[in-house]
């Protein structure tokens, strides 16, 4: 099967994008250089094409209860403008997707799901949503990410609407070089920035206006490498790596997107339970203290014995050190505790340590 | 800088080495196209001198921010030098390919395997 094609397709053939397969899409994995886009997206800003994202909506009366019982988080929480990070779990507690939720109102939620869970998460969300039913509106959304220091003056500037209100995890709606978009201040790199959603009739036009827009300010294209090192540095969670279908939030250090005083949610009998007995494993970050670079599926040992696995791992770009994300006992998950990673079958120190890896400047 | 990527007095391998007559040595290390394919290379895993390798088959790896590869040698022999420097920086490969980005120095034992290395500009059309 051939790849899918994102409207930014024949931008990122234009400007030497490095095209790849990433699930099931052609996307670019870098233009200049990983090292180099992630180095922009830290200290001046990156545009990532993040099209292949899905978007699912919950319209009507009723829609918030709905996509509530679905979800970890709690969307009676937030203020309409508001958005959420959250998990959508199986009756095991165990991880279908993790999505970022919006409030528009009680009767419009709007959410982002990643691109290789997009068919399963909406049939998932179908079946098991009672009173309103989801709408799959994926094929009527692109997504750039726009990320950095930089990047809000650079949307600013490309917006009549004032953007200063809309804080982290807040969004609003408006034209950004005459493209209606939702501005939503969200992001998967650790920096300041938005995620605009947009038609893909005008993703294009959206691309080249805020590359032009950003020119002095050194904006740059950036590939999905950079993006997984820059999540990596911020210990932010990929699905298929760091979560999946059995491992639960409270595992994977994400007990805050977890509100078990709601009423209900699938996977919250699980994560009771969990909880009550205690985690035996936990998702934390560690960097090698002996040369090496870490790789998800690389065996975690102590003592000789496996017992744990890597779920990420890379040379950080900007914390110009080799860290990785896996999960190990409990016992060992403190700060400071230290295990081997096995990296071709030899052993290579490691110790836990704070994450994120990365502070922002 | 097409034509300065891959040197006339280079020999190369379709996995993207390259080998330099240095004496009685054979000098080993990446090709351009490698390292451009690989991006930033952030570790070097060499042999020790006095190992034997073998032609085709791997010597060590190399690792890039996103990928691990492994290094096969063009010849066979015995390794009789490596770049501690480019062990201890390897964004050498990515500056310097074919000088401070070198890996190992080997004794080649079968003189007759040189001449099935390609030249440059058979490398070249491999490379399209």
């Amino acid at each position: 099967m051939s790849p899918r094609l994102t409207p930014l397709n024949a931008a990122h053939k234009k400007l030497g994008g490095r095209l790849v397969d990433f699930a099931g899409w052609e996307l670019p994995v870098q233009y200049a250089g990983l090292v180099a886009e992630h180095e922009a997206v830290r200290t001046k800003a990156g545009l990532f094409d993040v099209s292949h994202m899905g978007e699912v909506e919950f319209k009507g009366k009723g829609a918030l209860e709905a996509a509530n019982r679905l979800i970890t988080n709690d969307l009676a929480r937030i203020t309409d403008g508001q958005a959420i990070y959250s998990g959508l779990l199986n009756p095991s507690g165990g991880f279908v997707d993790d999505i970022v939720a919006y409030r528009f109102s009680p009767e419009h939620i709007f959410i982002c799901v990643n691109a290789a869970n997009r068919e399963k998460d909406f049939a998932w969300m179908h079946e098991h949503a009672t009173g309103v039913k989801p709408v799959d509106r994926s094929e009527e959304f692109a997504q750039i990410a726009v990320q950095g220091p930089k990047a809000f003056g650079i949307v600013q500037r490309l917006c009549p609407k004032p953007l200063e209100g809309v804080g982290t995890y807040r969004f609003t709606t408006g034209s950004v070089a005459g493209v209606d978009c939702i501005i939503s201040r969200t992001g998967y790199t650790g920096e300041d920035g938005f995620e605009l959603y947009c038609p893909p009739s005008g993703a294009e036009k959206l691309w080249f206006a805020l590359l032009e827009e950003g020119k002095g300010d050194g904006i740059v294209p950036a590939g999905l490498g950079c993006r997984d090192s820059l999540r990596t540095e911020m210990k932010y969670a990929l699905y298929g790596n760091d979560i999946d279908d059995v491992h639960t939030p409270l595992e994977a250090g994400l007990g805050w997107i977890v509100k078990l005083d709601k009423a209900e949610f699938i996977g919250k009998d699980a994560l009771v339970k969990q909880k009550a007995a205690g985690i035996t494993r936990k998702l934390i970050g560690f960097e090698l203290t002996e040369a090496g670079v870490p790789r998800a599926h690389y065996p975690i040992l102590k003592d000789g014995q496996k017992v744990g696995e890597v779920t990420s791992g890379t040379m950080g770009p900007t914390v110009k050190k080799a860290i990785g994300i896996g999960y190990v006992p409990t016992a060992l998950a403190a700060e400071g505790s230290t295990f081997h990673v096995e990296i071709r079958g030899r052993p290579v120190a490691a110790r836990v340590v704070k994450t994120p890896f990365h502070t922002r400047g | 800088m097409a034509n300065g990527e891959y040197p006339k007095d280079l020999k190369y391998t379709k996995d993207h080495e390259w080998a330099k007559k240095s004496g009685a040595a054979v000098q080993i290390g990446v090709t351009f196209h490698a390292q451009d394919a690989l991006g930033s290379v952030v570790y070097v895993e060499l042999p020790k001198v006095g190992t034997a390798v073998t032609a085709g088959a791997q010597f060590g790896v190399i690792e890039s921010t996103k990928a691990v590869s492994e290094l096969y040698s063009p010849l066979t022999g015995k390794v009789s030098k490596v770049n501690d420097t480019v062990v201890g920086n390897p964004s050498l490969v990515n500056e310097a390919p074919y000088a401070g980005g070198w890996l190992i120095e080997i004794e080649p034992s079968n003189a007759g395997e040189w001449d099935t290395l390609m030249d440059a500009d058979t490398y070249t059309k491999l490379l399209g």
